[in-house]
């Protein structure tokens, strides 16, 4: 390893991660530390990955990342829509609630309030 | 964010608007622009009417205080004995509200607001992909430094300039550190990270572990290079499983792009690194059990000095450094002492992460300069008190930290203002307790627990726990209570001069407080 080596290896998780993102139409991103994954985060993020293969949905990246630390609204899930840099944040989701949000974000474009995190200012 | 002192809450709904709501936040409003208080003092409207019955109604937090058939003739006395000299204005008082009322814009902390160095990017990116660490220029620190030739003494005085100070409790300064163990004869040293993780209440190390394992494993490939170590442990509590796995799963990863292991960037350093799992004993986090459990015996501490830095494991100069204070030394080297100093205080730089728990709205972990005081992060990023209870107390640094009341809220929260305090900043926990909890109760719960983790090595400890124990469960029935309480404050002292560890020498504290603060409602139970 050498620093010119290091070089090509930024660039190219830097690329794979814009072209998930160029890819990409969607991105649900789900919340996987130990709070998450006791909160049921586990199942979160399979249902997600079954909805969208059953559903033939192929626009859409699932991915897992670690934990932010809004404990408590584990389990969390972050949509990062594709021209938008900022994503939708989504609290105390359950295999129920992945579900509508793949039908009413993911299929029908339209933010789920309901689970929304609404943060402070 | 904005910090507020106060938020007062209007209730604005078809009979307050009627009773001249309207008019009244007018005037409130301009009356507080006019006493200069419109940054400390935030006027809310909320929807719902908490407050029945009551006419013009005015919630104030912190503080749970609910004012009720207000006139504007009131608004003087609520900003100047209220607002400006924190004196509540009894007369107006009513009952509180009976429904639930959102303060939405109360909510939690957008993490995108805090300033972040060590959880920059944990729940950012995948801790199981090296490539996502990379393309955040990891590893480029300790690249850089290798390859450019950057003497151990130049990296160690970036980190003395930093100011960093140790993050596992005890706050020393991290550069001083490395630099006795720099300067240690030895042919063998170590570093080792403390990811013991085991005061109550405390998860930070968990997220940093979880969330970026190879940030830890960055900061100490360049302890190892600064100090001349060449093996690094990791000693993570047993029970974070999941920090494990993702650890061993980064090791394998950093061994296989030549990050660890021999001759690293062509400049002759090698470093390995290895896991050891912690049994689930309190005082191993501290580092000299730390190293004794280590090395296969029994877990308790070792006569210092000397000190680990130069005769640690194995009687080798080792350097004992927490996971956050790892967490902060690639960003450091990559960006600049300075850089780090434009955060925090002056004698505290950089951020520190708390753990915020118990009875607030919004449980979890944040990452706030240092500096930052109860009252914003209890309120700002906690959201305040849960189920409209009101706070009673704050546990503020872990088990062996001092328990406080609402009149500390607002000393800044960094090494040096909390030890002038009477306190400390421990491991960064905040334990938010409400009314509902009876503090007798609560000290022989902390207690307890002592009581348990005392590891028996010393008389003073290993009977001071336990008599305290007695006594707090004696208080409960005692009609002597004064006399028990006077008694537990001079054990406590006795311990805390006599104590071999930190652990008996700090009980002090949280005993001594609740009898400082809480004493009266002790002594009425
Ligand atoms: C009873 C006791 C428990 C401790 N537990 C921990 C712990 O879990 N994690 C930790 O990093 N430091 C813990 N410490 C502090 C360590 O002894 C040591 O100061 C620290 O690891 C040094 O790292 P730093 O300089 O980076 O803060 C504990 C100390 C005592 C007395």
């Amino acid at each position: 390893m050498n620093l010119e080596e290091l070089r090509k290896l930024r660039e190219k998780g830097q690329r794979e991660m814009m072209q998930r993102s160029d890819n990409a139409k969607y991105r649900i991103v789900v919340g996987m530390g130990t709070s998450g994954i006791a909160a049921g985060a586990r199942e979160v993020l399979t249902t997600f990955i079954e909805e969208i293969n059953s559903r033939k949905i192929k626009d859409v990246v699932v991915m897992q990342t670690g934990e932010k630390g809004y404990s408590s609204k584990e389990p969390v899930v972050e949509v990062f829509v594709h021209e938008e840099k900022e994503p939708v944040v989504y609290g105390n989701i359950n295999p129920e609630k992945a579900k509508r949000i793949v039908t009413e974000h993911i299929v029908g474009g339209v933010i789920v309030e309901d689970y929304q995190v609404v943060f402070g200012d | 964010m904005d910090f507020y002192n106060y938020y007062a809450l209007l209730y604005i709904d078809d009979s307050t608007v009627a009773a001249g709501v309207k008019e009244f936040e007018e005037i409130l409003k301009r009356k507080l622009a006019a006493a200069d208080l419109l940054n400390s003092v935030k006027v809310l409207e909320t929807g719902s009417s908490g407050l029945k019955d009551y006419g013009i109604g005015l919630s104030v937090y912190p503080g749970d205080i609910h004012y009720g058939n207000l006139s504007t003739a009131d608004i003087d006395e609520i900003i100047n004995e209220h607002f400006i000299k924190g004196r509540v204005v009894t007369r107006l008082i009513v009952k509180p509200p009976e429904e639930q009322f959102r303060t939405s814009e109360l909510g939690p902390q957008d993490v995108r607001l805090q300033n972040r160095i060590v959880l920059s990017l944990s729940g950012v990116i995948d801790p199981e992909n090296i490539f996502e660490y990379f393309a955040e220029h990891g590893y480029e620190a300790i690249g850089k430094i290798l390859e450019e030739k950057v003497s151990p003494e130049k990296v160690v005085g970036i980190i003395k300039n930093s100011g960093l100070q140790g993050r596992g409790g005890a706050g020393f300064p991290t550069g001083l550190k490395w630099d006795f163990t720099r300067k240690a004869e030895g042919n063998q040293k170590y570093i080792i990270c403390n990811a013991d993780e085991g005061e109550p209440g405390t998860f930070k190390d968990r997220l940093i572990l979880e969330g970026n394992p190879h940030l830890v494993l960055e900061g100490m490939l360049i302890a190892g290079y600064a100090t001349g170590a060449a093996k690094g442990y990791i000693y993570i509590r047993g029970e974070y499983d999941l920090s494990i796995k993702r650890m061993e799963k980064a090791l394998s990863q950093a061994y296989e792009y030549n990050l660890l292991g021999h001759n690293l960037f062509g400049s002759g350093f090698s470093f390995d690194i290895e896991i050891k799992k912690g049994a689930g004993a309190y005082v191993c986090g501290e580092e000299t059990s730390l190293i004794e459990s280590m090395e296969g015996k029994r877990g308790i501490p070792r006569l210092k000095p000397p000190f680990p830095g130069t005769h640690g494991l194995k009687g080798s100069p080792t350097v004992v450094n927490n996971v956050e204070t790892l967490a902060n030394i690639a960003p450091i080297l990559l960006k600049g002492a300075e850089w780090f100093r434009s955060f925090g205080t002056k004698s505290c730089p950089g951020t520190k992460v708390f753990t915020i728990l118990g009875d607030v709205r919004y449980t979890g972990i944040v990452e706030l300069p240092m500096g930052t005081t109860l009252r914003q992060i209890i309120y700002g990023y906690g959201g305040g008190m849960r189920e409209q209870r009101s706070l009673k107390a704050v546990h503020l640094g872990g088990t062996s930290g001092a328990v406080f009341d609402e009149s500390m809220l607002d000393i800044p929260l960094d090494y040096d203002s909390v030890r002038n305090h009477g306190g400390m900043l421990g491991s960064g926990a905040i334990l938010v307790l409400s009314n509902t909890v009876n503090m007798r109760d609560y000290l022989e719960s902390v207690l307890l627990f002592f009581k348990h983790e005392s590891c028996g090595k010393c008389v003073p400890c290993r009977i001071g726990t336990a008599r305290l124990y007695d006594m707090v469960k004696l208080l409960e029935t005692s009609d002597n209570k004064e006399l028990i309480l006077n008694e537990m404050d001079k054990l406590s002292e006795t311990m805390n001069k006599t104590s071999f560890c930190p652990l008996g020498q700090s009980l002090k504290f949280p005993v001594q407080s609740i009898h400082q603060y809480f004493g009266d409602e002790i002594l009425r139970s």
